[in-house]
């Protein structure tokens, strides 16, 4: 009776000793539905590979302690495809039912702005990995809610900044994005830089598609008519590749210097189908625009030899975000003596830091410290013995493609990009 | 004047496109009476066995030129895969229920068929632009369009015509429409109706397929492709009647030419422009421009 006590005593003292050891993050991004190729999968690839390689010590330093802080990571994966409403309900389940630690997730931002205020009422350390809306810190101040990507705003105005460098003498612009809150968003803020950076410069047309309209002919034939010197498009997934694949053929990206912002997903994919002389965005320096330093090195590398693929930019967003929290939860134990950190203790260690990734430098330097900021490039399309290259790169510092601390994008923009 | 031949050229493109999508639909209603959403299932099937074989038959170096052929005979694998046991399986145990019933038996049917994709195919996108490109451009009001588009025209008036002849030209044709104006008197007739049934459904997915099928190398096969194509499809059969294949082609070059016609001159209102046809359409006539005539039962 007493070794049955006893035995009964550890099957219930073991599991929590255990859980004590190990922190368990949510992770929540796209497995099924359009957005699960292009991001979510690859994302969720590159957390099993950041965690086993925390969890194995392999990381380059300061990252090489084992898991967080030496206890291993444990993580509840979960699929962002629903509604927001669903979204928030397994927000919930994931901080109330499976006691996660920590949450580093979400790709949409309209699921980030309905997260944020939940994460705070829950007291979550939430990270939004990839979302891009500047909105959530520009009209909202989170305690417990952090992302350590830069914002849309950054790729339109890089984006505005680059056709400007690269095609002397604009005169026209046009515009093909999907007509959801990022389509309109995206071409809002590249509208606003160009008019700013070029004022003279005349918008021909503005096609604004349903989200996954799939057939493009006819938008393909009013660009062409337009003929506009520059022609901007955010989309993403099976819209961007069918753009490519429909405006190819007819001349679309000869005819107009055609900047792709996310087009950095479709280049691993599409590869020689994508004309020449397309301007290529990666929503950072990210993939082809990575710095050559052991950081990238050892996730690109390991990455590809592991899923017979290359990152995209949103495998990077997702292995920073992990990377991110991890400086902060050991540097947070560094400050409360090694002790496991509370939720506000690892906030605290990440506001205002800055660390090193796989895309370089991030520095939480806007939204209170909340929000990243990170350099950014863009380059252009150039078949060299079948293999697609990037030529023309240019590289813009923090500083020129993202507002200063306090100020809102739109503000920004419209100011000229002055710095308060 | 260049611009309308570009709207015009367009339209035609898209209402082709639209038209060999809806034509299985709107056939299906006619013959069986059930809204079927399975439809854009058979689409993406469609796409994805065009897709798939099509890439292993270029990857394996065959003739380029034979993989419209190889589109053509993975909509038919793919639909003979499946069709028949849906219908033989689950659909003609509901036949007696009410049709708002079937609907939601072919929305849960569309929603399984969606894992089912992802379970064969996985997530990742699905390219085979040659067929594209392979048969070059041709030039219209300055602007070049690829000749693929032409074979789409082609298949649509092809499958249109087809369709149209068999019905009215042939013996089973004319079974066929018996058994659409009164299954009890067909089948009190002698009629086979469950056999029409299953070749019915079964040829009304491959409609489907070779749309998908067809359309898998202007686009980016990816798991979703269904969605879009049956809104659509259920926008121009309702505009033209459900049921009705003149009202189907009607209602497809009608979404065809008002759609392209928003895109160059009124790009803001492209979104909603479909659906306000079909609400004008509705309001006017709300059994559609071609509505097939009921026949009054005692």
């Amino acid at each position: 009776m007493r070794k049955l006590l006893i035995a009964l005593a550890a099957a219930v003292i073991a599991p929590a000793a255990m859980a004590q050891n190990t922190v368990k993050i949510g992770i929540v991004t796209f497995l099924s539905g359009p957005a699960a190729a292009p991001f979510g999968v690859p994302a969720k690839n590159a957390a099993e590979f950041v965690v086993d390689e925390l969890n194995a010590g392999r990381a380059p330093a300061p990252y090489g302690k084992k898991g967080f802080g030496g206890s291993a990571i444990e993580t509840a994966i979960l699929d962002e495809a629903g509604s927001t409403t669903t979204q928030v309900t397994e927000f919930r389940n994931l901080v109330q039912r499976q006691n996660v630690d920590l949450i580093v997730g979400y790709v949409s931002s309209g699921n980030c702005l309905a997260i944020a205020p939940v994460a705070e009422e829950l007291k979550k350390f939430t990270n939004f990995f990839d979302c891009g809306t500047p909105r959530i810190f520009e009209d909202g101040s989170y305690k417990y809610v952090f992302r350590t990507s830069p914002t849309a705003t950054m790729d339109s105005v890089g984006a505005a900044l680059y056709v400007k460098d690269a095609k002397a003498g604009i005169k026209s612009i046009a515009g093909i994005n999907q007509n959801y809150a990022w389509g309109q968003d995206s071409w809002g803020d590249f509208e606003l830089a160009m008019k700013v950076l070029v004022p003279a410069v005349e918008v021909k047309t503005s096609q604004m598609p349903k989200l996954f309209a799939g057939q493009y002919n006819a938008e393909i034939s009013a660009l062409l008519g337009a003929g506009a010197d520059v022609i901007h498009s955010s989309f993403w997934d099976g819209d961007l590749e069918a753009l490519i694949l429909q405006g190819g053929p007819r001349g679309l990206m000869k005819t107009s210097m055609t900047v792709l912002t996310t087009g950095e997903t479709a280049m691993h994919k599409l590869g020689a189908q994508i004309p020449d002389g397309t301007v290529l965005g990666a929503r950072g320096p990210f993939g082809p625009y990575a710095p050559g330093n052991p950081y990238n090195k050892w996730f690109s590398g390991g990455f590809e030899k592991r899923y017979s693929s290359r990152p995209n930019y949103a495998s990077y967003q997702m292995a920073q975000a992990i990377l991110g929290v991890k400086m902060a939860w050991e540097k947070a134990m560094e400050k409360n003596g090694g002790k496991r950190p509370s939720n506000e203790e690892v906030g605290a260690a990440l506001e205002h830091a800055t660390f090193e990734g796989p895309g370089g430098t991030v520095r939480m330097a806007n939204g209170e410290g909340h929000q990243a900021v990170m350099e950014t490039a863009y380059g252009q399309t150039k078949l060299v013995n079948g293999k697609l290259t990037l030529v023309n790169v240019k590289r813009y510092p923090a500083e020129k493609v993202n507002p200063p601390e306090g100020a809102k994008s739109a503000d920004w923009i419209k100011s000229g990009f002055k710095a308060n | 004047m260049q611009q309308l031949l570009s709207v015009a050229v367009d339209g035609v493109i898209y209402s082709a496109w639209l038209f060999i999508a809806a034509l299985g639909l709107t056939l299906i209603y006619g013959v069986m009476k059930i809204v079927n959403v399975t439809h854009g299932s058979f689409y993406a099937l469609g796409a994805y066995a065009g897709a798939s074989f099509t890439g292993v038959w270029l990857a394996r170096g065959y003739p380029p030129v034979l993989s419209y052929a190889v589109l053509f005979g993975a909509a038919i694998l793919i639909t003979l895969a499946f069709a028949p046991l849906i219908e033989r399986g689950i659909l003609r145990f509901m036949y007696a229920k009410d049709e708002v019933v079937i609907l939601l038996i072919t929305y849960a049917l569309f929603l399984i068929l969606e894992d089912v994709i992802k379970l064969i195919w996985g997530v990742n996108p699905y390219f085979i632009a040659e067929p594209y490109a392979l048969l070059g451009s041709f030039q219209v009001a300055g602007m070049a369009y690829p000749t693929y588009n032409l074979l789409l025209v082609a298949l649509a008036v092809v499958f249109g015509g087809g369709l149209a002849w068999f019905l009215s030209g042939t013996r089973i044709g004319k079974l066929l429409r018996a058994v659409i104006h009164d299954p009890e008197v067909s089948r009190a007739m002698g009629v086979n109706v469950e056999r029409y049934y299953l070749a019915t459904f079964t040829f009304g997915s491959l409609l489907a397929a070779l749309a998908g099928s067809y359309t898998a190398p202007t686009v980016s096969v990816v798991p979703g492709l269904g969605v879009e194509i049956i809104v659509l499809s259920f926008a121009v059969v309702v505009i033209g009647g459900l049921g009705s294949l003149p009202g189907a082609a009607l209602g497809a070059v009608l979404v065809g030419l008002v759609r392209s016609l928003s895109v160059h001159y009124l790009p803001q209102v492209e979104l909603f422009v479909i659906y306000f046809v079909m609400a004008m359409v509705l309001a006017l006539r709300p059994r559609g421009l071609f509505s097939l005539e009921e026949p009054r039962k005692i």
